[in-house]
């Protein structure tokens, strides 16, 4: 008998959430700044997926005689002090930028789902001691943790993705944790509780499902401020520091020398990543206005 | 009140503790062997690891060795720098104060424009002036501070040469440092010196500053709109009052707190925003020293500087968390 409910339940659930994401996402496309959004960032990720096709030459060559050569209809957006093609060094860059930036968000994702969902769901002196942990990290502002973590793991695209992963891990263990301590009072996870369903089971089931949400949206965001820091760290030499192709912010380093004679060196890179950052941002607030429509005004 | 102070303060001594055993841990645990290795970089040879081991006492067990580093930071002796062998309490004390002016210049220029904006997009919810407001705030959270840093020295230094771009004071002024504080040693100098010094942190302030209004002026907008709704909003209307009574005496008063929990969590990001924006004009703070130490693996310098900054970001927050409670009697007793 418990198990026959039981199974009811659960099947009603993906049929109810289906709908709720159905609807969402239905919204979402209503919604033109998040549509905008989503072709910035489509723009991007095509043009780094089809860099070595539409790249007008190679990024990792320069002809020196050609160097630090304004935007022309030869070299869209000029040419670096190694007179190598700016925009074929754009293009190539977006593999790491956005690569980097994303993967470190999942990074964090992961290991503040971990904590939250455990802190969260097993309650007691384990959500204080993973709390307490949550609040340590916390207490190093932003970028900090990230250098400090890059200082001790050096350089490298995989550190760069631990350390900004782990630098944003506690903002998602925050909310999930929150969410999940909200639902534990339901009245369907009560409902569950009541039918015998064991804690593990209520927590994957019942409550992570319903958890989520926030913390996809936050991760939408949270993907533009990675793409941010991550081009910041770049900037500040602590980037994969691979010399040939460089990270957006890498490209963006020593560019005070070149304030004068060369702007468009800071130009086109800085406006890849504020356009880069701008579409999560776009696609983040659609997201959180198409799952909560409330929030709309 | 006594009580949620006291109770505040516990709360931060856990994590600070922690914090503490990280980056004790973190010079122990470098790649590239211990402690003594990582201190000498690539001086390190066998007879100087020895050598600084034995002074320093390495091969003691590790929590001799913590009680003594807890003792020492306690003192106020952080370690001297490897680099220039100053101790990093010194030098922190000459460039605190650059970093702390263009703090406070970068939260004038973000409070000053983000909470008036905020209001005036509050005011007709989706209408035009919303629009442009919603997107300068876009904008200011997704642009990184030094490509705007950049952006603005190129504008007004290179092409417009309206503003320095470079320091904080003019070196051709010679002004004698005494506090540090370059505002405050240009006075000192006469000659109004301090326009000098005030033009020097515009452009810097402006950058630091701009994600900071991104996020205060959308919060205050929201907080703006949400109390607009209150019921008490529509009474006092009613009643007659004018449309600026009900702003100030019954929209701002309650709208204020989420933005003030705001402005005190955002003090902690420019602290971490000043590393970039220091680099980028020059600036002689905290932020630019924590850059250099890295590319020197100066680890002393970068292990003290993080526990620095925690303590302080930690300090501004429990400064916030107690006017919050000043402010709204309701959070004292939960």
């Amino acid at each position: 008998m418990a198990a026959g409910t039981g199974v009811a339940v659960v099947r009603a659930a993906p049929r109810a959430s289906r709908g709720l994401w159905r609807d969402a996402l239905q919204r979402l496309f209503r919604n033109g700044p998040a549509i905008l959004g989503l072709i910035f960032i489509a723009i991007f990720v095509i043009g780094a997926i089809l860099a070595p096709y539409i790249s007008p030459y190679d990024p990792t060559v320069g002809v020196l005689s050609n160097n630090l050569k304004g935007p022309s209809l030869a070299h869209l957006m000029g040419t670096d002090l190694l007179g190598r093609d700016e925009f074929s060094r754009v293009l190539y860059g977006a593999r790491i930028s956005l690569t980097v930036g994303v993967v470190a968000v999942i990074f964090g994702l992961i290991g503040g789902t971990l904590m939250g969902a455990i802190a969260g769901g097993a309650g007691g002196y384990v959500d204080g001691i993973l709390m307490r942990v949550v609040d340590v990290l916390l207490a190093v502002p932003g970028i900090l943790l990230a250098i400090g973590i890059i200082a001790w793991l050096g350089h490298g695209e995989i550190q760069i993705m631990l350390a900004v992963g782990v630098s944003y891990s506690p903002i998602f263990a925050r909310l999930l944790r929150g969410s999940l301590l909200a639902l534990r009072e339901s009245d369907y996870v009560i409902a569950a509780r009541s039918m015998g369903a064991s804690p593990t089971r209520i927590l994957l089931r019942h409550m992570l499902p319903n958890a989520l949400t926030p913390l996809i949206v936050q991760a939408t965001l949270a993907a533009a401020t990675a793409i941010i820091d991550v081009a910041g760290l770049g900037f500040l030499g602590l980037g994969p520091g691979d010399p040939r192709i460089a990270e957006w912010g890498e490209m963006l380093t020593d560019s005070s020398r070149f304030l004068q004679s060369a702007p468009y060196l800071i130009l086109f890179p800085g406006a890849a990543i504020v356009i880069s950052a701008v579409g999560f941002n776009l696609l983040g607030d659609g997201l959180r206005e198409a799952i909560d429509p409330r929030l709309k005004r | 009140m006594a009580r949620f102070i006291v109770r505040r303060l516990l709360v931060a001594i856990p994590v600070l503790f922690g914090l503490s055993v990280i980056l004790f841990m973190f010079l122990r645990l470098l790649p590239g062997g211990g402690p003594a290795e990582a201190i000498l970089g690539q001086h390190a040879t066998p007879q100087l690891v020895a050598q600084i081991t034995a002074a320093q006492g390495l091969d003691r067990p590790l929590y001799v060795q913590y009680v003594e580093y807890i003792g020492r930071l306690l003192h106020g002796d952080f370690g001297a720098s490897f680099v220039d062998g100053r101790q990093v309490a010194t030098t922190f004390l000459v460039r605190f104060p650059g970093t702390v002016e263009l703090t406070i210049g970068a939260m004038i220029f973000a409070v000053g424009l983000g909470i008036p904006l905020g209001r005036l997009a509050a005011r007709h919810p989706n209408g035009w002036i919303d629009g442009i407001v919603t997107v300068i705030s876009l904008f200011g959270i997704s642009i990184p501070v030094f490509v705007l840093g950049y952006a603005l020295a190129f504008v007004f230094g290179v092409e417009l040469h309206w503003l320095p771009t470079f320091g904080q004071i003019d070196p051709r002024l010679n002004v004698p440092p005494v506090t540090h504080f370059a505002i405050i040693d240009a006075v000192l100098a006469g000659h109004w010196y301090v326009i000098d010094a005030l033009a020097h942190l515009i452009l810097p302030s402006i950058a630091l500053g701009t994600i900071p209004l991104a996020v205060f002026t959308r919060i205050t907008r929201a907080s703006v709109i949400d109390v607009s709704n209150e019921d008490y909003v529509r009474t006092a209307r009613a009643k007659g009052l004018t449309e600026g009574r009900v702003n100030d005496r019954h929209i701002m008063r309650n709208a204020w707190l989420p933005v003030a929990t705001v402005i005190g969590l955002e003090t902690g990001a420019l602290l971490a925003g000043a590393v970039l924006t220091e680099t980028v004009f020059s600036w002689n703070g905290v932020g630019s020293w924590v850059v250099s130490s890295i590319q020197n693996h100066d680890y002393i310098v970068v292990q003290s500087l993080i526990l620095i900054f925690a303590t302080i970001f930690l300090t501004v927050n429990l400064i916030v968390d107690i006017g919050y409670a000043f402010l709204n009697p309701r959070i004292r007793y939960s």
